[in-house]
């Protein structure tokens, strides 16, 4: 039967061009891949290349006509052994396809989703209670560097496939050493040093996740992950999704966020909420030394891509830290870090500094306030906000980072959705501020939040 | 082991005397059914893109066959390969289903990535096949991870990792350069130099367009190699993947090829000519190259239709299936975006 010849779109967007040109004439032989017409647009002209093989058979539309309706038959081509007598049984014009979403071919009319399908309800995340620790378990009193580092060390003692790649992780024992004694007991093929090469080493570690493997990749710290920024979120985070669930991606990218102590703008920023906002991705920041190795033991074994935002300024912290086989902290759950009835002050990672000294503060002027430490921002944990919220009535977010689409603005806009009726004031939140980190001591000072913002803050929504 | 010998037919952009090693003619056979059906089946997705049934991008491999089907008949089972977008003949190369990739095209649940990766972005574990990335240069350190890994297990697996001429100057190619170098890893980069990148000659966006040198800072060795004729990538890709199956490293295969249509579907290719582009399939067509070769060699016009219709034949079903496959279920929405 003859083929027709439609006219074709350059774009998904073009609905009709104009015919500008033949360049074969009828009963002329063609074969695929041979231009045929010359088509354009107000944008642009393309050439119209044969398909399919035989002789052209008859030319429907002339060349110069304007305005051609994307896929009308613009001319028959006859196979071997055609003729121009052939031409009557040519099929008839097809239907113009829908557009994209609106495709449902018809056989498959019944099962493809209604043009105005609404979308279904996004899932819920819901996180396990964190492990109950035996009566008599003994606290160990460590520092979050050893807590870090023993994390990953059990981690690797327990599964081949985790192993360590970063800027003197290894030979150096870490740049802040976090990684101590790592290549002394797991050796040089599983403690990797790597050049100043971020972009690169991040994406050969997503690589070799994609392979199989379960690396850790150390930032110096995360102001240089944003040379990798590209393959954390485009590589690392998209790709399961995109490959259908076939291909994803079990790594960790870990290292100290956040501002540090006097070494200005481009070494101190806070990342949570930049990575918070990627579907695919987990993203961690803890505060106390137990979060710190449960929750990295947690996000070393989740099948998923994890950012884990530690905090230089926390480091030598020391905490009590339960000493058993096997301490995971579940990803996703909040911890309630002080309990109280007055007020909800919301904070994660350094910004529990401020938040639990504020609490102290408050509790002198006879303000209880329940701190809540989110552990992980996503999936944030909304309901033991919104549990307390109900509770209190009153909400104050603190955060070392910018208030213009933070975490603290993610934290108030849950709290409106989903406990309006119990607010007794309008949340407030308590941020960096809105300028780059300054270098000198008292601008630095001047720049981050501190405890009496907090204080105060809190007695705003208390209107005392 | 020393650097392999130069065996390639073009060095240095000058031609050298003497063919590559001939085909048997199983393997020309071969060679001429794989890279028809790759330009089948991208003349067919360029049909159904102009139908309106495949959306967004669609950047089409016709001109280029030779270089996958020569790396391809070179591999084992286990070797890894990466691409970038322009992807549709690699995963037919490595024996991915027509039926799911063109699926993938028109976006419906029976597409390799269900639907939601679209042309650029497809993937098959079970063939090896890592993707289809849409961020031109990310492959390549992605690649260079992916013999990472075959070096931490120890096993002899050879990550096959291609990339554009214009990829070539992105600077993480050269960061994934250094590692691969540095701890050896068996990683073959594939510089496919179609000499366009989008509607930017080489030599508009090249210092140096010998990409064969692109290594040389890091000591990683590097040919360049005729990519029309298949035959000439097949022997290259033999000695590259002796060279990284003996612990030698990275070794770069400049692949000089060439695209017969636009970058992408809605280009208008004003960058070059109509007659270069007649010229280059008048003469270096991979396709007519092998099919003279065998009509030489007697096999008859009629043996030759055969094969074009068989691999016909998988196309329309191919196509066929593609717009008649539903739609995604709209529950698909919220699933892998965790495990």
């Amino acid at each position: 039967m003859p083929i027709q010849v439609l006219m074709p779109a350059l774009s998904p967007t073009m609905e009709k061009g104009n015919l500008a040109k033949w360049l074969k004439k009828e009963g002329e032989t063609i074969k695929s891949g041979d231009v045929i017409a010359e088509i354009e647009t107000d944008k642009a002209t393309m050439e119209v290349e044969a398909t399919d093989e035989g002789t052209l058979g008859k030319i429907l539309i002339p060349e110069g006509t304007a305005d051609v309706a994307v896929n009308t038959p613009i001319a028959t081509i006859l196979a071997d052994g055609e003729s121009a007598a052939d031409l009557a049984k040519a099929p008839a014009a097809p239907a113009p396809q829908p557009k994209a979403a609106e495709t449902a071919p018809a056989e498959a009319k019944a099962e493809a989703p209604q043009p105005a399908a609404k979308a279904p309800a996004a899932p819920v995340s819901e996180a396990l209670p964190d492990p109950e620790i035996p009566a008599g378990t003994e606290m160990v009193t460590q520092t979050i560097r050893e807590a870090l580092r023993d994390a990953m060390a059990e981690e690797m003692r327990r599964d081949g496939d985790v192993f360590v790649m970063g800027e003197e992780v290894a030979e150096y024992q870490g740049a802040y050493k976090v990684t101590q004694g790592l290549l002394q007991e797991f050796g040089a093929r599983r403690v990797i040093d790597t050049p100043i090469t971020e972009h690169g080493f991040a994406g050969v570690g997503v690589g070799a996740a994609m392979a199989g493997l379960k690396p850790i990749v150390e930032f110096m710290t995360w102001n240089f992950a944003m040379q990798a920024i590209d393959q954390i979120i485009n590589s690392a985070a998209k790709t399961l999704y995109m490959s259908g669930g076939q291909m994803g991606c079990s790594i960790v990218f870990r290292g100290p966020n956040g501002a540090a102590a006097r070494v200005a703008a481009q070494h101190s920023q806070d990342y949570a909420a930049w990575y918070s906002q990627i579907p695919g991705l987990k993203v961690i920041a803890p505060y106390s030394a137990a979060d710190y190795k449960g929750l990295l033991k947690a996000a070393i074994r989740d099948p998923n891509p994890v950012v884990f935002l530690e905090n230089e300024m926390l480091y030598g912290h020391t905490g009590e830290v339960p000493k058993l086989p096997d301490f995971v902290v579940p990803i996703g759950k909040a911890r309630i870090a002080r309990a109280g009835k007055d007020v909800t002050l919301v904070s994660w990672a350094m910004g529990m500094s401020y938040a639990l000294k504020a609490a102290d503060e408050l509790a002198k002027e006879g303000i209880e306030a329940e701190v809540i430490d989110l552990r992980t921002i996503r999936p944030m944990d909304t309901e033991t906000i919104i549990n307390s919220v109900k509770k209190t009535g009153r909400a104050v977010t603190v955060e070392e980072g910018w208030q213009q689409s933070g975490v603290g603005s993610e934290v108030a806009a849950r709290i409106m959705e989903h406990a309006f009726d119990y607010l007794d004031a309008p949340v407030a939140r308590v941020s960096g501020k809105d300028v780059p980190m300054p270098y000198a001591a008292n601008l630095e000072k001047l720049a981050l939040p501190s405890v009496a913002e907090v204080v105060a803050a809190a007695k705003a929504v208390s209107y005392r | 082991m020393a650097a392999p010998k130069k065996t390639v037919a073009k060095e240095s952009g000058h031609e050298t005397a003497g063919s590559p090693p001939e085909f048997s003619r199983e393997q020309e056979l071969k060679a001429l059914r794989d890279m028809l059906l790759i330009r089948r089946f991208e003349e067919k997705a360029g049909q159904l893109y102009g139908m309106g049934a495949i959306g967004g991008f669609c950047h089409l491999y016709i001109g280029q066959e030779a270089v996958v089907v020569g790396m391809q008949m070179a591999l084992k089972p286990g070797d890894e390969v990466i691409t970038g977008y322009r992807d549709h003949g690699h995963m037919l190369a490595c024996d991915m289903e027509a039926k799911g990739v063109m699926a993938e095209l028109t976006g419906r649940r029976g597409g390799y990535s269900r639907g939601k990766g679209g042309s650029m972005h497809m993937f098959s574990k079970e063939k090896h096949f890592y993707g289809g990335h849409g961020i031109v240069g990310a492959q390549v350190s992605l690649g260079t991870g992916l013999a990472f890994a075959n070096r931490y297990r120890g096993n002899d697996n050879v990550s096959v990792t291609y990339f554009g001429d214009g990829a070539a100057n992105q600077g993480q190619v050269y960061e994934s350069f250094n590692m691969a170098e540095l701890w050896k890893l068996p990683v073959i980069y594939v510089i496919e130099n179609n000499r366009y990148a989008m509607g930017t000659a080489v030599s508009r966006a090249s210092a140096q367009q010998d990409f064969s040198k692109r290594g040389v800072s890091f000591n990683i060795p590097g040919r360049q190699v005729d990519g029309m004729d298949v035959r000439a990538v097949k022997a290259a890709a033999d000695e590259a993947t002796a060279w990284c199956r003996g612990g030698n490293g990275p070794i770069i295969l400049e692949m000089q090829t060439y695209r017969y249509r636009g970058h992408s579907m809605s280009d208008p290719a004003k960058y070059r000519t109509r007659e270069e582009v007649e010229k280059v399939r008048h003469d270096q067509d991979p396709i007519e190259q092998v099919r003279n070769r065998l009509l030489g060699a007697g096999v008859s016009e009629q043996d030759l239709k055969a094969i074009d219709a068989e691999v016909r034949e998988i196309v329309n079903e191919a196509a066929d299936f593609a717009q008649h496959d539903p739609e995604p279920d709209p529950s698909e929405l919220y699933t892998d975006i965790y495990r």
